[in-house]
């Protein structure tokens, strides 16, 4: 019984740990956006492009924030296993 | 029954970190794991860069040789990018910014070496982000004084002071989880391809390694400096 009950725990944990990682939806369109926007920008005056080059990276990499923590999250149930007994 | 999800691989994946030795503390085990070595070898690292740069400096010559080139064009970067954001409180934080970002950026990096990332243990970034939240609080509490600190707090209504509180907590968590999270992910994902896939993980790897420690690397050290300045140079900004 208790070994069916870690197996149990250890196949939700994986479930979760997939279902988190759905997460990086998010970032994915919005630094999507970021660079569709900083493409135009670059467009329209390309002699901005390396401020608007880091001001993409920037904010792209803060908007990342978010799908790392469902990252985090899947890390957690994979590797530490916190819910087993 | 632990270790069934990766009970098959679960020999060639290595990514976590390992204790060398331990010892006795008051009572209390305390380990010293690989970060502390990777930590010290960086250390080491820098200790030596900044120590050739002294004496480059202290023996500068008009027409700078190579290594004085280097260090000079290090500085001068440095200097530009805070300047560039900070202003007229650029002088008094140029040590620390500059500091953490060499630590970061050689942290980062140091995958590229075979060591695994110091910052992809959370007690160091942590312990980074601690350090910018007291310079910040430190500072407003330093230019703004008590009251501008307590009508910072009370934004728009009084009542707003506990959200305030949590969004001020939640400072250094999420700068700190930023940096280990995207370290840990690409320190992560070169163990599964060199564990998993060691039977034709041959040149390409290489790309990837590009990608996670040099690119990620160097724009979460930017991402992370970047931030620290602004919460720092909003700190010092008085409201008049």
């Amino acid at each position: 019984m208790g070994e069916f009950n870690t197996n149990f725990i250890l196949g939700c944990s994986a479930i979760g740990a997939g279902l988190a990682v759905i997460a990086g939806i998010g970032p994915g369109v919005g630094q999507g956006i970021a660079a569709g926007h900083a493409a135009a920008a670059v467009g329209r005056n390309p002699g901005a492009k390396s401020d608007v080059t880091s001001t993409m990276l920037l904010g792209q990499a803060v908007a990342e924030t978010t799908g790392l923590y469902g990252l985090l999250i899947a890390m957690l149930l994979l590797f530490v296993k916190p819910l087993v007994p | 029954m632990g270790q069934g999800i990766m009970l098959s691989a679960s020999q060639d994946i290595d990514f976590m970190i390992h204790g060398v030795f331990s010892y006795e503390l008051f009572g209390q085990t305390v380990w010293i794991t690989t970060t502390h070595v990777c930590v010290l070898i960086v250390m080491l690292v820098i200790i030596g860069f900044s120590i050739a740069a002294g004496r480059a400096a202290k023996h500068a010559s008009d027409v700078p040789g190579t290594f004085q080139n280097i260090a000079e064009m290090v500085v001068e970067m440095l200097d530009k990018m805070i300047g560039g954001v900070m202003g007229k409180f650029s002088p008094r934080f140029r040590n620390y910014i500059g500091t953490i970002f060499i630590f970061i950026l050689l942290s980062n990096i140091s995958g590229l070496f075979g060591l695994r990332p110091p910052t992809a243990d959370y007690g160091v970034t942590l312990a980074l982000g601690i350090i910018t939240f007291t310079l910040i609080h430190f500072n407003k509490f330093k230019h703004q004084k008590v009251k501008g600190v307590i009508a910072g707090l009370c934004d728009p209504w009084p009542i707003w002071a506990p959200i305030n509180v949590i969004g001020d907590v939640a400072v250094p968590i999420s700068l700190s989880l930023r940096l280990f999270a995207n370290v840990l992910s690409g320190t992560v994902m070169l163990a599964l391809v060199y564990g998993l896939l060691s039977k034709i993980a041959i040149v390409w790897p290489a790309a990837l390694h590009v990608y996670f420690d040099l690119f990620s690397g160097a724009i979460q050290t930017y991402v992370f400096c970047m931030l620290t300045m602004t919460y720092i140079t909003d700190a010092c900004t008085t409201g008049e």
